[in-house]
């Protein structure tokens, strides 16, 4: 088992709708892209975010710009201004995805 | 009909750059400026500013930069389109015309959008089938109807475009969409049509691509942003659009930031949810379908994007009261900033019971330790970190509860553990909770209408 850190493969942005924060996770070439298409599962995603993602997780490919973007529901503690969450909008929630170890064969 | 277009986004929302538009008009060529300011946020602060005066609601940064840059958009025929009429697009529009005059230009037109604020109307509405169920929760408006603060319809393109063709030099909107304000000078240009549903998508795509500012010409950029050069001076994007739908985005000569297919595809995945349906008034754009081609020299070619047919409904977004909430923070220092910030906590959060008070959430962070990442924050040593801001946020119907929550922060510095700053600010005011209420409505019961004024 070998572990690949996604920060060293990828990069990405974050943001909001009502209460569901969106990630999307950007490879920096094909190989990387290939990687995160087998490993990085919405399964995966809802796991590394446990105690902040209280929702279902969506996942969706865009081979043509080598990313995928991730629906996270029940998210942002109410979202908009119901949030008591300094990051409401949940504009760090991409760099936290990207303290992810991926493990592939 | 012409080769192309120059448009320019000039501010991503209310609070952007301030000298954004204006560098945009100087720094070289366009034919276009167009300016997001409508967050959804933003239309019920607006809502509430008309409420007490009705000659505001709108961005009032306007009037302001018209001062700056009106003569020259005149002069070299740019058209301005922006949705900052929040909730009173014919008072931003009059204060634009008394700039003008005071600037003794003539023969200018302004165009207003209208008929996207539906807050009046929401009875007659219900009455005429509208359900306005919440998208998310499927309740019934009837719900919230007493305790809207502002609804309107997210209008498109097209009564931009209308307002073009008018001969309009400024087009002031309420809520259109971000994607709508880009996306109409090309139809307007290059004669698109309603079912030209790959043109559309590709300048909705544009759209989204300009709505966020400089999101896409460097800023905000979470791959190598340490490569991005002089942020201090950051261009804005610029689309430059031809007849068949292809884009290039780039920026003016000698600014800072960068446009590059990185910098654009972080934009592109900025707040989608199905890329594949990627809905707005005008189209549904596929954004699986989006070819980016990197030419180097801070520009970016995007083609081939595939659209679909528009939905029969307009999106609508209402905005309610849902009661208050404050927060506060304190400054603990080393030695055992951690534990010291936990302490005050507890502390906090033990006389709050005491005084039973009444919390729909009590919520606690540490800055410098996991407000940004919680559970996923790496783990630090109590005792060693320089220093921690404790932050507490409540939220409450009951406003006596919230208020009093303020009253509890500062004792904390004479009554809790030591070594504690950074409470200059007074005590935290209750300020007013606004939640969201997404919808959808039928497009026969919402209809625009254009005005133009002229001086």
């Amino acid at each position: 088992m070998k572990k690949i850190k996604l920060i060293e493969i990828a990069h990405g942005r974050s943001g909001d709708k009502g209460d569901a924060a969106n990630i999307g996770i950007i490879a920096y070439n094909e190989e990387g892209y290939k990687i995160i298409e087998k490993h990085l599962t919405a399964e995966v995603v809802k796991k590394h975010f446990e105690g902040i993602c209280f929702g279902k997780v969506e996942r969706y490919e865009l081979p043509n710009l080598k990313a995928l973007n991730f629906v996270l529901h029940n998210t942002l503690g109410g979202g908009g201004t119901v949030s008591l969450k300094l990051d409401a909008q949940g504009k760090t929630l991409a760099a936290a995805l990207l303290r992810l170890e991926l493990e592939i064969e | 009909m012409k080769e192309k277009i120059r448009i320019a986004s000039g501010q991503g929302f209310w609070g952007d750059l301030i000298n954004a538009p204006y560098n945009q008009v100087f720094g070289g060529e366009i034919d276009y400026l167009v300016m997001d300011y409508l967050a959804e946020v933003t239309m019920s602060i607006l809502q509430k500013q008309k409420s007490k005066n009705p000659q505001l609601g709108y961005a009032r940064d306007i009037p302001e930069l018209m001062k700056s840059t009106l003569p020259e958009c005149k002069k070299r025929n740019i058209k301005i389109l922006t949705n900052g009429g929040g909730v009173n697009p014919v008072a931003c529009a009059n204060s634009v015309l008394e700039v003008a005059k005071q600037l003794n230009l003539n023969q200018l037109k302004v165009a207003v959008v209208l008929g996207d604020d539906i807050k009046d109307r929401i009875d007659e509405l219900i009455n005429l089938g509208a359900e306005l169920k919440n998208m998310d929760t499927g309740e019934h408006i009837s719900k919230i109807k007493d305790k809207i603060l502002s609804a309107n319809v997210y209008f498109g393109a097209f009564p931009i475009v209308e307002a073009l063709q008018q001969d309009a030099d400024i087009v002031i909107t309420g809520r259109t969409t971000d994607t709508g304000l880009t996306l109409a000078p090309m139809i307007y240009e290059f004669g698109w049509k309603k079912n030209d549903y790959n043109l559309l998508a590709a300048g909705t795509v544009a759209g989204h691509i300009l709505e966020c500012g400089a999101q896409a010409s460097g800023g905000n950029f979470l791959g190598d942003w340490k490569s991005i050069p002089n942020f201090a001076e950051i261009g804005f994007p610029i689309a430059e659009a031809y007849p068949s739908g292809e884009v290039i985005i780039s920026k003016h000569k000698n600014t800072g930031g960068k446009v590059s297919f990185e910098t654009v595809a972080e934009q592109l995945v900025y707040e989608i949810g199905d890329p594949k349906n990627y809905i707005t008034p005008d189209c549904i754009a596929d954004f699986t379908t989006i070819i980016l081609d990197d030419l180097g020299d801070d520009r970016v070619r995007v083609y081939n994007v595939k659209g679909y047919p528009e939905t029969e409904f307009f999106k609508v977004s209402c905005s309610y009261f849902d009661g208050y909430s404050s927060s506060a923070t304190l400054t603990y220092s080393w030695p055992e900033a951690l534990t010291k910030a936990k302490y005050a906590d507890e502390i906090l959060r033990k006389r709050l019971q005491n005084l039973n008070l009444n919390f729909d959430e009590i919520r606690t962070e540490f800055i410098g330790y996991n407000a940004c990442h919680g559970p996923l924050s790496k783990q630090l040593d109590e005792d060693d970190i320089n220093e921690i801001v404790l932050r507490v946020a409540v939220r409450s119907k009951d406003y006596n509860s919230v208020e009093r929550f303020g009253k509890e922060i500062a004792p904390l510095i004479l009554t809790g553990p030591p070594s504690v700053t950074g409470f200059a600010g007074g005590r935290p005011k209750p300020s007013e909770v606004v939640a969201y209420w997404p919808a959808l409505i039928s497009k026969e019961l919402v209809h625009h209408q254009v005005k133009i004024y002229e001086v």
